[in-house]
């Protein structure tokens, strides 16, 4: 047991996960049963998850967010909460890629060589990254050759390589059948991967991706014809 | 410690993200940082800026409030937030900000809502609310009159908007004139160099029809037609528009109706008390038409100061303060964020 105690949590998808780490080991991980509802589930399973690892919130030194991409305001939810607990506690704050996650549940589910993750980022498109499974200290883990990106499913160019997580599952025609593993990020593997390595270790701040939809709306309607 | 409750209080309903602090009554901190220049472009707020905007500025803006208040997050008694009406996303950062407090601090949580806060705020300025008080709130995002018996449980609705609020038609005008945004400090400021009575323009739902059906209802959508209307007429005459006049005359007629109703209100509530409160108290001829009604009908006036009527956390720690000294049970930490949290539920 090492005296590092991890928070992590992620909110880059339909659902809520939360996962207490104490440097070597997940300890205790669980996930929100109603679809969204973030800011609702989100700190219950916090208050959940720590006392099912048996620990106390004074006991943490660090806080692991998933920085998406996702869903935008589930995704503030995560990162706000994330925030704003590492600076009423006095933890360390690290962001992880939630895609990174969801190639961790691959490469623990089996996944060899290159993938590709990808999640819903609706609109009828995916986030999306290309993966290559190393091995650092001895542990399996998918490294993700560049930032992900937003495409339409069909626009993805995918060598021949399979796809992980709920993007494939939603648009299976077109990327294929998911490969083995969770669709969604697991902040237990969020967690692990910020231990194991610092490289995916992250600002905490979104991948948003896109810009935001708004309009520059200066000319004024007319009300004479 | 329910005496005078350390209490902070967080707003996130619209584009300002507000930490306010205060010690029972009185004010300790209250900062704010407002996203309003980055909507300036779009004429109007855009909730995912405004959203983004919440979540850089929360933490920095709760350190300054602290630093403000020379009080550290653990001398705290509990934590208040709003919990709506607003934007939903908007809303949710400050909903899951409070949530982590909460939780990181081990203090209670109260889920308030947003327009009993505007009133509460004049705790802070004035002391305790007299009991009944009719309210008067008017924004870019409400308008309403209010029936206040108790702010911490007790506030009814009398009357609202029935389309534009207040603040709105403020904005429009102004993108109209070309003033710019937001409008309503450029009209206040363009109106004192013009004449209100210059241009008759129409006063929403006073017709005698209107005052029957709709007695403390208010609607801006028909001035602000009318106002294009003239405009337009004056340009397609190749006229020049007087600006200041516009201006001046379409405040006197927002304010008119806004005052003549509110008064009503008091006096047919058996209410000796009015309080504006909202980003449009900061109007001067509001204020002045305001004041000059209420000692004719001798009805005491209470305004916060400006920086108090617009959106900020002082105000949901106010209210919040007066849940603690009250003994009202703390919210849940499954609190969700309500956008349309209705006037009569004053605690989600
Ligand atoms: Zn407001």
């Amino acid at each position: 047991m090492t005296d590092q105690l991890t928070l992590a949590l992620d909110t880059a998808s339909g659902t809520v996960s939360v996962a207490v780490h104490d440097g070597a080991q997940v300890i205790a991980e669980r996930a929100g049963q109603q679809s969204g509802k973030h800011a609702e589930q989100l700190t219950p399973l916090v208050e959940a998850v720590l006392a099912e690892a048996g620990r106390t919130r004074e006991e943490l030194t660090t806080v692991v967010a998933g920085v998406g991409p996702g869903p935008f305001t589930g995704l503030r939810v995560g990162l706000v909460t994330a925030g704003v607990l590492a600076y009423a506690l006095d933890l360390e704050l690290q962001g992880v890629c939630s895609l990174d996650a969801v190639a961790m549940g691959a490469v623990k589910a089996g996944a060899e060589g290159s993938f590709i993750a990808a999640m819903d980022a609706r609109r009828r498109e995916v986030y999306w990254a290309r993966y290559e499974v190393l091995e650092i200290d001895g542990v399996r883990v998918p490294v993700r050759a560049a930032l992900p990106e937003v495409s339409v499913p069909a626009e993805l160019d995918l060598e021949g390589l399979r796809v992980a997580g709920r993007g494939a599952q939603l648009y299976p025609d077109v990327l294929g059948l998911p490969l083995e593993g969770p669709l969604d990020p697991s902040a237990g593997d969020l967690a692990t991967l910020a231990a194991l390595d610092k490289r995916f270790v992250l600002e905490p701040e979104p991948l948003y991706l896109r810009r935001p939809d708004a309009q520059a709306n200066i000319n004024r309607k007319r009300v004479l014809k | 410690m329910t005496e005078e409750p350390l209490v902070l209080g967080l707003e996130t309903s619209c584009d300002e993200t507000g930490v306010g602090i205060v010690r029972g009554g009185t004010l300790l901190a209250d900062a704010v940082a407002s996203s309003v220049d980055q909507h300036a472009r779009f004429g109007g707020v855009v909730p995912e800026v405004a959203s983004r905007a919440h979540l850089e500025a929360m933490v920095p803006t709760l350190r300054r409030a602290c630093a403000d208040a020379g009080v550290t997050l653990n001398d705290l008694d509990a934590i208040a937030v709003t919990s709506g009406p607003g934007l939903s996303g908007a809303l949710m950062v400050g909903v899951a900000a409070a949530k982590a407090l909460a939780l990181a601090l081990g203090k209670p949580l109260y889920g308030v809502n947003h327009l009993a806060a505007h009133v509460a705020v004049d705790i802070l300025e004035h002391g305790p609310l007299p009991q009944p008080a009719v309210a008067m709130l008017v924004s870019g995002g409400h308008s309403s009159l209010l029936m206040v018996p108790d702010v911490t449980y007790d506030v009814q609705p009398l009357g609202r908007t029935i389309d534009d609020a207040a603040g709105e038609a403020f904005d429009k005008v102004a993108r109209l004139l070309g003033l710019g945004f937001p409008g309503g400090p450029l009209v206040d400021k363009a109106a004192r160099e013009g004449d209100p009575a210059a241009i008759r323009f129409p006063r929403g739902l006073s017709a005698a029809h209107d005052m029957r059906d709709h007695r403390f209802d208010f609607s801006f959508s028909g001035l602000k037609t009318a106002v294009a209307r003239w405009v337009e007429q004056r340009e397609a005459n190749g006229e020049p528009v007087p600006i200041n006049d516009v201006s001046a005359s379409f405040q006197e007629a927002v304010v008119d109706v806004l005052t003549r109703k509110a008064v009503l209100a008091c006096q047919e509530n058996g209410a000796e008390h009015l309080l504006i409160g909202g980003g449009v108290a900061a109007n001067s001829r509001l204020r002045a038409m305001a004041q000059e009604r209420c000692d004719k009908a001798g009805i005491q006036l209470r305004v916060p100061r400006p920086k108090l009527c617009t959106d900020n956390g002082a105000m949901v720690a106010a209210l919040g303060a007066r849940m603690v000294q009250t003994g009202r049970t703390p919210s849940d930490l499954t609190l969700p964020a309500d956008s349309s949290m209705p006037i009569t539920l004053v605690q989600a």
